[in-house]
């Protein structure tokens, strides 16, 4: 059996490397094979973690993200951490909006890392040595 | 993103093909909000969509208020992955989906 794999991108946390992001992350999570569904819902869970760090971390300014992708084989399993040292920030913190209102009073706000919440198996965070980590876990 | 857009009347069907996310929603937004006054009736065909993040929802959100004063919205042959993320976010609830 072969080891755990663990590759790593350094990356100014803007929008707009959004693409750069997500091209990194599926040629890591393709080495492990996940169904189409979950490769979608990891895609969702980056794009909604890594547009929060850039629009709130360093505001008004940008800085850096490190993003780590660990592939473990047993269990079979994919880790995404986000690592900034920006403006502590604990998005599991936050209440979960509240799914069931009407149109009229549906907000948006919060969705993204709901979205996050309900479709990975684990989500972690901790501040630590002046940076956020957010591990997300998803079984394959 | 491709957004294909077919009018009759005061009935509007938008096509969406590729990815809806935080880099292509401004660009729906911006259709629909040069278009979405007056409509009677608005359908999102996603039969071509792979692909929708909050961002989307987002801009889905405000189209489905905005049809909610004067006429109706529907969601037509969205896949399986896309009817899951409805699901978990309650939206299969709030839209009209075909």
């Amino acid at each position: 059996m072969k080891g755990p794999l663990e590759m790593e991108l350094s990356i100014e946390a803007k929008t707009e490397n959004l693409y750069t992001v997500l091209a990194f992350i599926d040629e890591q999570i393709e080495k492990a094979a996940p169904p189409m569904k979950v490769q979608m819902q990891i895609e969702v869970a980056v794009e909604e973690i890594f547009v929060n760090i850039s629009q709130y971390a360093y505001a008004p300014n940008t800085g850096m993200a490190v993003i780590r992708v660990d592939l473990a084989d047993d269990p079979a399993e994919i880790r995404i951490s986000f690592i900034d040292s920006g403006v502590p920030y604990n998005p599991l913190a936050k209440d979960d909006p509240d799914v069931t209102l009407s149109v009229e009073e549906r907000q948006i706000g919060g969705l993204g890392i709901y979205m996050v919440k309900k479709s990975m198996d684990d989500i972690f965070y901790e501040y630590k040595d002046g940076k956020n980590c957010l591990t997300i876990t998803k079984r394959i | 993103m491709t957004i294909n857009k077919k009018a009759d009347g005061t009935e509007l069907t938008v096509s969406l093909e590729g990815r809806l996310d935080t880099t292509t929603a401004p660009e729906l937004e911006a259709e629909m909000n040069s278009c979405i006054d007056g409509l009677t009736k608005l359908t999102f065909d996603m039969a071509a969509l792979d692909y929708i993040s909050s961002a989307g929802l987002r801009v889905l959100l405000s189209s489905q208020k905005a049809m909610n004063k004067n006429g109706s919205m529907i969601i037509k042959n969205a896949n399986d992955d896309l009817m899951e993320i409805f699901e978990v976010t309650g939206f299969i609830d709030i839209f009209t989906i075909e």
